[in-house]
């Protein structure tokens, strides 16, 4: 039998949050965490949480599982289970809004303030905006973030500004922009993004790269957005 | 564009610039020391050392170089740590106490080093 601890806080009845246990039995099968919730839900139906794909696509269920944030649907239990026990809260940093349900809002909040769409003033051609091979394999390892704000919860920068520093899911997307060729407003980008909170809270300790569940890198992008800066600053 | 009036360079940049060269300045500084220590000293020879101007160039250096770098990398923890988000204005009021108490001790060590350098 797992061992299953999860987050309990129901704003309505609950003075504060608690762990609430139970047992379940996986057949020794090796299910993914999202299994684990579901079949937990069929026996507790209050149970909260985020899912939609179940694939690793949709980014709903971003969790932290045995203390580490990853997809509930992609991890499966030989990849988070140690001594039969699991324990399930929500991503942290954020406020919950309901077991293990998130207010996502100072997340996107720094993900709109970095523009995270195509600017350029030059008028349109009459088909399409070319770019060249070589130009948009820069974008690789940018544009695949799905935004299940794993990474930017497992930041202790972000912990402590998320009103402030940008964090690691934004800036990535901000260097998305900021390499893309087609993009003209790259001076502007850099302008809003010159001060000590937004890029250089980043002190570079790789927890993003350690939880992300689509393999990317923040820090590197961070690096990539801090050169820019010194160098068009110096 | 987020501002903050007291940190060190007022820009994200020059706060990065400034910790990464005050560290250099302050490791090369701690080598050298470690290094004459090491040879083995005595009252004449240290004084000797520093009775030559290079080195009170040198120790001067290293003095503002902890100074600047003290202040941005505390001025670091205390927004982490310190802030009105985490604590109201109780945090706000706290970090200035001790921004300003750190800035006096800072300017302190740097009056008192000119002081010893040169007052011997």
């Amino acid at each position: 039998m797992l061992q299953v601890s999860i987050y309990r806080y129901n704003p309505e009845s609950d003075d504060k949050p608690y762990m609430q246990d139970f047992q379940l039995d996986t057949g020794g099968k090796d299910i993914m965490v999202l299994d684990v919730l579901e079949q937990l839900k069929a026996q507790d139906t209050t149970i909260s949480y985020r899912r939609s794909c179940r694939e690793g696509v949709c980014g709903s269920d971003g969790l932290n599982m045995n203390g580490k944030n990853g997809l509930a649907c992609i991890t499966p239990l030989s990849a988070t289970v140690k001594n039969n026990k699991l324990v399930i809260r929500p991503l942290p940093g954020l406020p919950v809004i309901r077991d293990l349900v998130v207010d996502m809002g100072m997340f996107y909040s720094q993900y709109e303030k970095v523009q995270p769409y195509l600017q350029n003033d030059t008028p349109a051609p009459a088909i399409e905006r070319l770019q060249s091979p070589e130009d948009r394999a820069k974008l690789d390892g940018l544009y695949e973030c799905i935004l299940c704000a794993c990474c930017s919860t497992s930041c202790p920068s972000f912990w402590w500004n998320p009103d402030r520093f940008i964090g690691p899911a934004g800036l990535l997307q901000s260097y998305r922009f900021l390499a893309d060729s087609r993009d003209t407003v790259t001076e502007e980008r850099l302008a809003k993004l010159d001060d000590p909170f937004s890029v250089f809270r980043c002190h570079g300790i790789q927890n993003c790269v350690n939880v992300c569940p689509k393999g990317l890198n923040p820090t590197r992008a961070i690096g990539h957005i801090r050169n820019m800066l010194v160098a068009r600053a110096t | 564009m987020v501002t903050a009036a007291t940190s060190y360079g007022r820009s994200g940049v020059a706060d990065w610039i400034a910790q990464r060269v005050s560290g250099i300045i302050l490791l090369a500084y701690f080598l050298f020391i470690g290094y004459v220590l090491l040879s083995g000293v005595d009252y004449a020879s240290w004084k000797a050392l520093f009775a030559q101007t290079w080195v009170k160039i040198f120790s001067l250096m290293a003095v503002l170089s902890l100074a600047a770098h003290a202040w941005i990398g505390l001025w670091s923890v205390l927004t982490d740590y310190l802030t009105e988000r985490m604590m109201g204005t109780t945090g706000n009021v706290l970090r200035l106490v001790l921004q300003v108490l750190i800035g006096i001790t800072l300017f302190v060590y740097v009056v008192w080093t000119v002081q010893i350098l040169w007052g011997y």
